[in-house]
């Protein structure tokens, strides 16, 4: 071979090299609240950021913030498609429809849709076992509350939040029979004011580690501003309460976003569902505040080990329902999908909370 | 010194060349915005009015849905603009709109799942009655004890959305939705679909009712004695009572019309576009109305247009934020902007500017 | 349900701080409304308050310069409002509207840069002895100085209204500008300065909710307080004891709903939430069914466009 060949060799395989990097992937997300929520959105956006480090030039991403759930929804998608995204992920379960009508439209283009449960060959579904962070919280709450009543904001009685409910008393029994939640129901995913009412009326009433299914950081505020302990959610909260924060669970989509956006560039994309929990990275945790006693977390570490292992699951027998029929026997785990206690549709309370669900 | 003198007629020329005015102003305006915020402003300006009408990439799915989204606006704005023509503010027609779509809703998934031809008129008509229903409860209390009814209506929009938020997590919630909130998709269910008449266009009944709406009021207000007896009631209360207006029953009628259509427009747009009530299903479109009530100066031609260009507006905004990354903050700013213009640009029509001489 | 749980002390203490945004804001809107305009755009400018406070506070390290950007940022908002209603003499209803969509359009991109930080706490005020008394200890004397504040705005604001002789320009521009404009009082200065003060009051309020009560920054936080605010005016039929009283009757049943839920209480939640407001209507419907032939004392001339014909 000579230097001839060998230069136009070069210069050939340059310039296929740039071609292939001239076609760079683009990725669409769809925000249901503000990036700037500190909670839900702010950590997609999060997970779209890590997509844009991960993959930097071969990836272009957009993103549509505040999008209602319903038509307009539906219209950002489809927009989304036409300015030639590859790939968009949806996310918030009010956008399931848009999403299933969007893809029936787009074939070639990849939908990942978040918490919901309709799928097609272009549709794949994801969420986060989150239930698997709050049987750590609720172990370390039982350990540390003094007045054995936990507070939890919870939104909507939907199974997830009822999931989250279920699995932290659970836990938080099992370390400490005398404790009592006290849920307090405030119908909204974020909504600051409403959530520091919330937690205010828990505090006033005697609780004194506080949980939250809300979005904003008002009730690790709240509990700062009264001197007892809470844990943040969907991001980590130490800054808003330096001394009441314990840990927080931390939505963390990075790794599955990089993951999704790599099969579609390798071309191996395909229609999946995908319930992730501390294994995968998922659900993380903020770091454990020093308050929490050595052998409290030690404990907590080991739970989260055993539960990425597999050889524990928050979710297994003896446990009954809140009227005392059985739901899981000695030993048995709940399914994530079949009969009519299935996880994923999960809406009684276990034996021991008081009160109803609402409706 | 500039001094303001009242015109005796309110001026032709100004009446229809304000609101071109005021758009110019806002585009000037908002594209200062633009480029403080570091975004091109001619790029922006060109993205949120020209190109959801003819970019070629995008136009043809945008055009029919500017359609979409004016539709329910203008059906509301219509309805209210009869009210504030006449001096009587409902500030709840969101609220209205909700209880539309749940009871006309309800009322059709009731049935399911039945394939008759008068489901989806029944669902029509309950949700004009919803809405109806809705709004009266501010009429009366105003009309036997004088309570404010902008207040009323206002607050009673808040009582809509618990209602809303617990009838999809009860009553309406999709049996075969696995536990989460939100009603039966409407697209499962064809006899009480509101699909599009014609897709390209964008056609659904919302639209032709929002377009029968607009010449039904023109027609009213031009040449019905209920048109002038609004308009009389607006311009001077006294004189009205003198002509045998009763404000009572004008004030019932005025909130059955809107709340009635605000109504409809939340059925059609649930059993349409929307697809699904879900518990938060309403973005404000009850408010929205005021604005275009306004936009269009209270004419219900006018309303027709200033609804076209507030959603036009909006789905610009949406391609904005898609393809220049510019914040949704910003077109709500734009859009508030565009309001303020517009009353502004309207003391042309009814003053002379004059120096004192 | 155990209803013991509930403290009355502390749901006395609740109830002031969760009114204070609205109580400020009422005040506010209700000089503006006794001088004849309506202001729509409440809750505009409490939003526009509550990034401006909170930029502000943060910048300069110090909560209380944060209220006062707050009020000079609801300020400069009202004063759009004020130029469009008095010098373009625009429709009020509208305007106001165009301004609370404007306000929290502005607020949003304002507010940026800003999502995720703390703001410098704003301490409880340490009354020493007062605040060991019993009951009135926990439930009054424990509280952070804008507490107090909204109350000494509200007392002299009623001082202002009944002894002072602006106070009374102030009314009787609202009560019939055309005899006042005759006086030879200058209707639109006057009203612009009270439009001003509404601004900075609700602008001191919506810094409430984001540097104290929260306290964070976050797009469109204020979720309705203006309109809330917007309605105690009227159920206080325009007088300061009474918005004073219906802003704590509203934060009550607020705060006492979620305290009943915590206790167990076993009516359902959507009903429990609903009912500040239904008992708004209720209250409202109540005063207007009593005084029945007059209009509830609003001020006569309240939403007219004012045109001084020579």
């Amino acid at each position: 071979m000579n230097l001839k060949s060998l230069l136009s060799g070069l210069a050939v395989a340059s310039v296929m090299a740039t071609g292939a990097m001239a076609e760079a992937t683009k990725a669409g997300f769809i925000y249901v609240g503000p990036v700037g929520d500190f909670g839900w959105s702010y950590e997609h956006n999060q997970g779209r950021l890590a997509v844009e480090e991960a993959l930097g030039d071969k990836v272009e991403t957009t993103f549509v913030e505040s999008v209602p759930e319903g038509a307009d929804a539906e219209r950002v998608m489809t927009q989304m498609a036409l300015g030639g995204a590859d790939i968009i992920f949806t996310t918030s379960f009010g956008y399931m429809d848009p999403t299933i009508n969007v893809a029936k439209k787009f074939p070639n283009v990849k939908f990942e849709h978040a918490t919901g449960y309709k799928r097609a060959d272009n549709v794949s579904t994801y969420g986060a076992r989150f239930y698997e962070g709050r049987a750590v919280i609720g172990h370390i709450a039982g350990k540390m509350t003094e007045t054995n009543k936990i507070g939890y904001i919870a939104s909507f009685p939907i199974p997830e939040v009822i999931r989250g409910i279920n699995s932290a008393y659970l836990h938080a029994k099992k370390v400490n029979p005398d404790v009592e939640m006290k849920i307090v129901w405030v119908f909204t995913w974020f909504d600051p004011a409403k959530e520091a009412d919330a937690a205010q009326a828990l505090i006033d009433q005697g609780v004194d580690v506080l949980m939250q299914h809300t979005d904003s950081t008002a009730p690790m505020g709240k509990a700062e501003e009264a001197g007892i302990l809470a844990f943040g959610q969907a991001s980590d909260m130490t800054a808003f309460g330096p001394n009441a924060h314990l840990t927080s669970i931390i939505d963390d989509w990075g790794p599955y976003y990089v993951q999704r956006v790599k099969a579609v560039m390798d071309g191996t994309w395909s229609s999946t569902d995908t319930w992730d929990g501390i294994a995968p990275g998922m659900v993380a945790f903020a770091d454990m505040s020093d308050k929490i006693p050595a052998d409290v977390q030690a404990e907590a570490m080991q739970m989260i080990e055993d539960i990425k292992s597999g050889a524990y699951h928050p979710f297994t027998g003896p446990i009954n329902k809140q009227d005392g029929s059985v739901y899981l026997a000695d030993g048995e785990v709940g399914s994530d999908f079949d009969g009519d206690n299935a996880l994923v549709g999960m809406s009684f309370y276990v034996e021991g909370i008081e009160g109803d669900i609402p409706n | 010194m500039l001094r303001l003198e009242k015109r005796p007629n309110p001026s032709r020329f100004w009446a229809i060349m304000s609101p071109v005015a005021a758009v110019i102003a806002t585009m000037i305006v908002g594209g200062i915005m633009f480029w403080l915020l570091g975004k091109d402003p001619l790029e922006s300006i060109r993205t949120i009015f020209w190109d959801p009408l003819f970019h070629p990439q995008f136009a043809s799915y945008s055009r029919p849905q500017l359609l979409v989204k004016a539709a329910p606006l203008i059906l509301i704005a219509v309805g209210l603009a009869l009210g504030f023509r006449a001096g009587i503010w409902n500030i709840g027609a969101e609220g209205q709109y909700i209880m539309g779509a749940v009871i006309g809703g309800g009322m059709g998934l009731a049935f399911y799942p039945l394939d008759a031809w008068w489901i989806f008129p029944l669902m029509v008509i309950c949700g004009g009655l919803g809405g109806m229903m809705w709004a009266m409860i501010p009429a009366i209390l105003k009309a036997r004890f004088n309570t404010n009814e902008i207040l009323v209506s206002l607050l009673l929009v808040y009582v809509a959305q618990n209602i809303l938020a617990a009838m999809s997590l009860g009553l309406l919630r999709n049996p075969d939705g696995r536990g989460f909130p939100g009603s039966r998709n409407f697209k499962d269910f064809p006899a009480a679909h509101n699909d599009f008449l014609i897709p390209s266009a964008g056609v659904h009944w919302g639209v032709i009712f929002a377009v029968l709406a607009v010449i039904v009021a023109w027609f009213v207000m031009r040449y019905h004695v209920y048109g002038f007896r609004v308009r009389l009631l607006g311009e001077s209360p006294r004189a009205a009572r003198f002509a045998g207006v009763k404000p009572g029953k004008m004030i019932v009628l005025s909130f059955l019309v809107s709340g009635g259509l605000a109504g409809f427009a939340g059925l059609f747009e649930v059993t349409g576009p929307g697809g699904q009530i879900t518990e938060s299903f309403n973005s404000g479109y009850g408010f929205t109305a005021i604005i275009v009530a306004f936009l269009g100066r209270l004419n219900p031609v006018g309303i027709l247009l200033g609804g076209l260009l507030l959603g036009l507006t909006y789905i610009g905004g949406e391609l904005a934020q898609l393809m220049l990354g510019l914040p949704g903050a910003a077109i709500q700013a734009f859009q508030g902007m565009l309001l303020f213009f517009l009353l502004a640009a309207d003391l042309l029509t009814n003053y002379r500017i004059r120096g004192r001489s | 349900m155990d209803l013991s749980n509930i403290n009355p002390a502390l749901l006395v203490a609740a109830l002031m701080v969760a009114s204070v945004p609205i109580l400020l804001a009422a005040i506010g809107e209700m000089v503006v409304e006794k001088a004849g305009v309506l202001n729509l755009g409440v809750e505009g400018m409490m939003i526009m308050g509550a990034v401006c406070g909170f930029a502000v506070a943060l910048t300069t390290g110090s909560p209380v310069i944060g209220f006062v950007g707050a009020a000079v940022g609801g300020m400069v908002l009202s004063l759009v409002f004020a130029l469009l209603t008095q010098v373009f003499l625009t429709n009020q209803v509208a305007t106001g509207l165009a301004l609370t969509l404007f306000g929290l359009g502005l607020s949003a991109l304002i507010g940026q840069g800003y999502q995720g930080l703390k703001p410098p706490p704003t301490v409880k005020l340490d009354l020493g002895p007062l605040g060991d008394i019993p009951f009135l200890g926990q439930a009054i004397f424990n509280h952070d100085w804008i507490v107090y504040f909204s109350l000494a705005i509200t007392v002299a604001v009623w001082a202002f209204l009944k002894f002072s002789r602006a106070g009374l320009v102030l009314r009787a521009v609202g009560e019939n500008h055309d005899a006042a404009h005759a006086l030879g009082y200058k209707v639109a200065l006057i009203r612009t300065a009270a439009i001003a003060f509404g601004g900075a009051c609700a602008g001191m309020g919506g810094a409430y909710i984001s540097l104290v009560r929260v306290p964070q920054w976050v797009d469109g936080m204020t979720a309705g307080a203006g309109w809330i605010a917007l309605a105690i005016v009227v159920f206080g039929s325009w007088r300061p004891g009474y918005v004073l009283l219906g802003a704590y009757l509203f934060g009550g049943v607020t705060v006492l709903q979620l305290n009943l839920q915590v206790a167990g209480l076993a009516i359902p939640v959507e009903y429990l939430s609903m009912s500040p407001y239904v008992i708004t209507i209720a209250v409202l419907v109540a005063i207007s069914a009593t005084r029945r032939g007059t209009s509830l004392a609003a001020p006569g001339s309240l939403g007219r466009i004012f045109h001084a014909s020579r």
